[in-house]
């Protein structure tokens, strides 16, 4: 283990070469100078967390039942759903990650947001009214609805806990690099913060302190990311061309950063890429249990509906934040100097300015942009939100990871079924302040490790192993628990030794001169080896129990098109 | 619950909802994912296209055809919503009536 760690860190430079992973994960790459403190960012920061801390204060005395921590009762609208999914989804990943991209590659940006942005369609068409109907506090609860609760939830647990896990250590990491520029806070210290407030806001609040720590995060980004957008956009006259004008005259690339690039080379990569993208967020275990906080089917429609706008609107914004990136840092300032770019460099490639210059890493680019647009204080709220959303997103995966632990391994698998509401609550809790304290370590160890491929694990593990049990159990009356188990562990394990055989892993992390898979993303192949196992495993199953679980479709499939018999929101 | 369940699946309403619903449910997803395919095959095959500029400015193609697809998606989920909460929840609500 030692060796590999080092290993990891020996090559955590090559990171820079791989665009996909790297956008996926929140993270500033490699080592980071701690900058001076910043105090505008501070006290921001400060009113943040005592504003959240009331919330979590007020919700912890509505939070009773096992309803209320896990679903906050059942009572959250449409519309607040839809900001909170929104807020799950607008991570310091993409928003960081994409306006990097846009700003050293310009078009290729898109092509990740649009990729983020279609499996939302996708999920409401097929999954989110039959996933509210059928389910009630985890997606564990659909998947195994009809089937032996013993091994199809220790598989979902397995599956969830395995993404909740990669993702985790991708934002805590990318947490402590990023607080440690923005604040000028130790690494340790701004770890050791993400992980209490954490805890203290899912083990006293439960769902509805995290809902709502999640859609004031969410608002704050969405108006910071607005008038970021339009200072730039104000610059030129509202008029997108006089800044893509301006931008490709300033950019080394030139013309090319109006066009597809090296990103996507070849159509298996492209399909491979998006199909990961696009069934990943549907296999997300935080962002399914948002579906059963809302009062019925209706309301669960309605939240995916706001939220695809939200993020919608939110990628054109970081795109056109990222074009504003490549006007303001790479042109010299009233004195001909460049505030924002490495002078070292700079003075290194004879005063010409390029984007890898930038001090702190490409991801820096939207918040230097703040810095431009609005100043110190500006740049202040900017570092704010992008602490913010770290902590509302780890909150959201905490939770889901402790639900996994007490709903589906305890509750169902150890105690079957016996475990009373009070026992269940509990081991939630504990196990929330287990993660919490687990990923400050995860934290710190990781430090100087390359880490953007977790997050790329945790999409490919949702898309290969939540997802298609999810989808198959509510939409294939065949299918059985030999089936989804089957199934079910071969993505999960293809997916995990196809991006360790494959370039991200075995080249770049690992330094072996050839990888031996092809892909950079798996995909394609273990998304689809689920699903042949899945339907190969259950129609050669003629086993009783089988039958049995064949025959109880039709329950299921009345109740998850009509509601018939499904969670209501709770009394008060 | 059983019987009601019994009613639901004999009311030739419930198999109009669950045609029609699904219907248009796999219709919108394939637009959407035709939109979405579309929009990678034109990335890894028709960069030349993408990367052509509009008119005499540096504005490529690829920039409204990157635009319609996230734009598109939006669209498709309202059109969904707007039947499936009006037209399919009311139907819905005369079966669960019916079905009492």
């Amino acid at each position: 283990m030692r060796s590999l760690i080092n290993r990891v860190g020996a090559v955590a430079a090559a990171a820079g070469a791989l665009i996909p992973a790297s956008v996926y994960a929140a993270a500033v790459e490699g080592q980071v100078q701690k900058q001076s403190t910043n105090y505008e960012a501070i006290v921001m920061f400060l009113i943040f967390v005592v504003l959240t801390l009331g919330i979590t204060f007020w919700a912890a005395r509505r939070t009773k039942s096992a309803k209320d921590f896990y679903a906050a009762g059942g009572g959250i609208t449409g519309f607040q759903n839809g900001l909170a999914i929104a807020g799950d989804y607008m991570s310091a990943a993409s928003f960081l990650g994409i306006a990097g991209l846009v700003y050293t590659s310009g078009f290729d940006g898109l092509i990740f947001s649009v990729g983020w942005l279609v499996g939302w369609p996708i999920i409401l068409f097929l999954v989110a009214e039959r996933l509210r109907n059928l389910g009630k506090y985890t997606f564990a609860d659909v998947a195994s609805y009809r089937f032996q609760q013993t091994p199809i939830r220790t598989l979902a647990a397995c599956g969830s806990l395995a993404t909740v896990t990669f993702y985790l250590i991708a934002q805590m990491v990318g947490a402590g690099k990023l607080i440690q520029l923005l604040f000028g806070l130790d690494y340790v210290v701004a770890v050791v913060i993400v992980g209490v407030l954490m805890i203290a806001y899912v083990t006293f609040g439960g769902m509805l302190a995290t809902t709502w720590v999640q859609i004031i995060k969410a608002v704050l980004l969405l108006s910071g990311a607005s008038f970021m957008a339009f200072a730039v956009l104000y610059k030129f006259g509202f008029s997108p061309e006089a800044l893509f004008a301006r931008a490709t005259e300033l950019h080394p690339k030139k013309l090319e950063i109006m066009a597809p690039g090296a990103l996507i080379t070849d159509p298996i990569s492209a399909i491979s890429l998006g199909m990961a993208l696009m069934f990943g967020t549907a296999g997300l275990p935080h962002i399914l249990m948002r579906f059963f906080t809302v009062s019925d089917a209706k309301e669960a429609r309605k939240s995916v509906f706001y939220a695809t706008g939200f993020i919608g609107y939110f990628y054109i914004l970081t795109f056109i934040i990222g074009f504003g990136a490549i006007v303001l840092i790479l042109a010299p300032d009233a004195n001909g100097a460049y505030p924002f770019l490495d002078a070292a460099k700079l003075a290194a490639a004879g005063g010409k300015a390029a984007p890898g210059m930038i001090i702190g890493g490409t991801n820096m680019a939207a918040i230097h942009t703040a810095n431009a647009v609005g100043g110190n204080l500006f740049y202040g709220f900017i570092s704010a939100v992008a602490f913010a959303t770290i902590l509302a997103v780890v909150a959201g995966l905490t939770l889901a990871g402790a639900s996994a632990v007490s709903h589906d391994l305890y509750a169902s698998v150890i105690a079957k079924g016996r475990a009373s509401e009070h026992d269940e609550i509990r081991v939630s809790k504990i196990t929330t302040v287990i993660i919490g304290i687990v990923s400050i370590f995860l934290g710190i160890a990781f430090e100087n490790q390359n880490v953007a491929f977790m997050v790329g694990l945790a999409f490919v593990i949702a898309a290969s192993a939540n997802f298609p049990i999810l989808l198959m159990s509510m939409f294939w009356g065949k299918m059985t628990t030999r089936g989804a188990l089957l199934g079910g562990w071969l993505g999960l394990l293809s997916s995990v030794t196809m991006l360790v055989l494959g370039p991200t892993v075995w080249k770049d992390v690992l330094g072996n001169p050839a990888p031996i898979f092809p892909y950079a993303n798996p995909g394609l192949f273990s998304i689809t080896l689920s699903f042949i196992g899945i339907w190969f495993f259950s129609i050669t199953d003629n086993s009783q129990t089988a039958q049995d679980e064949r025959k109880a479709y039709e329950a299921q499939y009345i109740r998850s098109q009509t509601g018939l018999g499904a969670e209501g929101a709770s009394a008060h | 619950m059983k019987e009601n369940a019994q009613r639901i699946l004999a009311n030739p309403k419930f198999q109009e909802l669950v045609q029609k619903r699904s219907a248009f449910a796999w219709t919108l997803s394939v637009a959407m994912l035709v939109i979405y395919f579309g929009f990678i095959l034109l990335v890894a095959f028709g960069k030349g296209f993408l990367g052509t500029p509009i008119g005499s400015g540096v504005t490529t193609w690829g920039i409204p055809v990157g635009l319609f697809t996230i734009i598109s998606a939006f669209i498709l989920t309202g059109i969904y919503v707007r039947r499936a909460n009006g037209e399919f929840d009311e139907l819905n609500r005369q079966i669960m009536e019916e079905a009492k």
